[in-house]
């Protein structure tokens, strides 16, 4: 892609491998001007330094409302500043909000450019959100099973079981009182701690 | 039926009639099931009350205004049936700053006139002496906090364009901002001024209600179609904030209201904080010196919560100020209708009290059915006559 057809994109992200994982699916699209700003100190500074034609920004991210300045007539501005909005495409504004991606775009910048990037940016966030979340269930998964183990361990002392006649008594617990086995090892710890 | 309700808000001590409505349940008992979302911009509950995702919001002020007008945005009509709160704001120094102040300054320290031209003072001396200029943080283009800063200034002979630098800061930014020697002074709402003053790193300088007696800060928005789809779910709202603000504005309900509002997943600071702002006693200096104002901030007190079309007149006339639009007098009328006192008074029955004006210390009384005559007895400013 020629540098005439490569917007040059900013990234602003606080989370470092959100903004690595956007970069790298921009890049292999082709767009190959893309920076990545992860310091919110002078962010408008370090904007106007870099003066690029889209801004993309997580909606978790305060300094949004600083971007909002830009819009404005300042001295400071070099080149018109605003937010991406379709308004004949209420569907993508609301999947980018949904994402929680926004971009900003240079006035005068074609919709046919920005939209493939603004597609291009939701997908990616969603795809981290979908890691992220993974990560979290896996994250819990593992704290659930060192519960279970532990609850284990006091009902096999507690009460001369094995290991599987403990986790037997816990499975069995859980099915008759409707609730999950972690809650289940987790209101034996709580007991234990209380009755010490 | 209960009719469930998404609403926005940022962790700000004038989000208080919102949370309260729903964790003193006033608005279940109004059959409303509300969900609050804490946000961390004003572009994301504009955004996201604009395009349905929220039903209502806790909205700056001008911010409804110029969704209403499409500027600076897309075009969403806002209808605003509930002030949330009035006043509220504070501009806080740095020690620095304040001390440069206090040696230029020609009378009561108080007195907006006398620190704005204080304050020219200081600038012309940093112009003269080749520093740079000095930088405010406010919190949106679109803020009561900005045109404060720039109504106070300008009274002294300050051009808030060209002899200062204006930044917007997210407000949880603003404290570290200032403690850095980013900026040199902000104004903000509560709670980050006693924060600043907390720290010791900052002085309260001004309530906001030393510059304008009245000035609406924060409002319950809504979609206006929306509103026009559900008249009876707007005046639910209405009812429940109504009485909320009355719940927050019983000095014996204090304790109880500050725990709520301070819990985490709300505004999430200190108690005693929150307890200052609505006690309107507020500590202004490191050395520990108070300061009390029955104006700090007022959530439905005196009238307060009743939308003042003349309000957003006045609001509009500071856009036009400073050159955010050009006047238009369809523009002027129909940032009017945003302010919605009818649908107030469709649940609260006819009032007697009606809020003071906006009651500026400098410049002629306002008057809303000559917006350009008033601007015109400025001397500073953007606007295009």
């Amino acid at each position: 892609m020629s540098a005439e057809s490569s917007p040059k994109i900013v990234i602003v992200d606080e989370s470092p491998i959100r903004a690595a994982i956007l970069e790298e699916g921009l890049r292999e699209a082709g767009y190959t001007g893309v920076v990545r700003i992860s310091e919110m100190q002078s962010l408008l500074s370090r904007i106007y330094a870099v003066d690029p034609d889209i801004i993309v920004i997580d909606l978790e991210n305060p300094s949004r409302d600083v971007l909002e300045q830009m819009f404005q007539v300042s001295r400071a501005v070099r080149r018109p500043i605003a937010m991406f909005v379709d308004q004949s495409d209420a569907a993508s504004i609301q999947a980018s909000v949904e994402a929680g991606v926004s971009a900003y775009i240079v006035d005068g910048l074609k919709k046919e450019r920005i939209k493939p990037i603004l597609d291009l940016c939701v997908s990616r966030f969603n795809a981290f959100a979908k890691l992220q979340d993974e990560l979290d269930r896996t994250k819990h998964a593992l704290e659930e099973r060192k519960v279970i183990d532990r609850a284990k361990g006091i009902l096999m002392k507690m009460k001369g079981l094995t290991e599987e006649e403990a986790y037997v008594l816990m499975r069995s617990t859980a099915m008759r009182e409707k609730k999950k086995i972690g809650e289940i090892a987790q209101s034996i710890l709580t007991a234990s701690e209380l009755l010490k | 039926m209960t009719t469930p309700l998404r609403i926005g808000f940022i962790p700000l001590v004038d989000a208080a009639a919102l949370i309260v409505a729903v964790d003193k349940g006033f608005a279940a008992t109004e059959g409303l099931d509300v969900t609050l979302v804490r946000e961390v911009s004003w572009s994301n509950v504009r955004d996201k009350l604009n395009i349905g995702l929220f039903d209502a919001a806790h909205l700056l002020a001008p911010v409804a205004i110029a969704s209403s007008l499409g500027l600076g945005h897309v075009r969403v009509p806002i209808a605003a049936p509930f002030n949330l709160g009035l006043n509220g704001n504070a501009i806080t120094v740095s020690p620095a700053l304040y001390a440069a102040l206090m040696e230029e300054i020609d009378g009561d320290r108080f007195e907006p006139l006398a620190t704005a031209r204080a304050l020219a003072r200081v600038v012309a001396k940093r112009k003269r002496s080749g520093a740079d200029p000095l930088t405010f943080g406010m919190t949106f283009p679109f803020s009561t906090h900005n045109y404060q800063l720039r109504f106070w200034m300008a009274a002294g002979g300050v051009d808030p364009d060209e002899d200062v630098q204006l930044v917007v800061l997210p407000p949880p930014y603003m404290v570290d901002s200032l403690a850095n020697g980013h900026i040199d002074a902000f104004c903000v709402g509560a709670p980050w001024n006693s924060i600043a003053v907390d720290l010791g790193i900052g002085h309260i300088l001004h309530f906001v209600a030393d510059i304008l007696l009245s000035a609406v800060e924060k409002v319950l928005a809504v979609r206006q179609n929306w509103s026009e789809k559900h008249p009876d779910v707007v005046t639910a709202l209405v009812r429940a904030h109504l009485r909320a603000a009355e719940f927050i504005e019983e000095p014996a309900n204090r304790p109880e209201v500050t725990r709520i509002l301070a819990e985490p997943e709300r505004i999430g600071v200190d108690a005693s904080v929150i307890q200052r702002t609505l006690d309107g006693r507020l500590k202004i200096s490191s050395d520990g010196t108070m300061r009390d104002s029955r104006r700090y901030l007022l959530v439905g007190r005196e009238g307060a919560a009743r939308p003042d079309p003349v309000q957003a007149a006045w609001l509009y006339a500071q856009m036009v100020r400073w050159g955010q639009t050009p006047y238009r007098p369809d523009a002027l009328k129909a940032a009017m209708a945003v302010f919605r006192p009818d649908l107030y008074d469709a649940a609260a029955g006819p009032s007697a009290t009606v809020a003071s004006a906006v009651g500026a210390f400098a410049g002629p009384p306002f008057d809303p059915n000559d917006v350009l005559g008033h601007l015109a007895a400025f001397r500073i400013g953007r606007w295009q006559p």
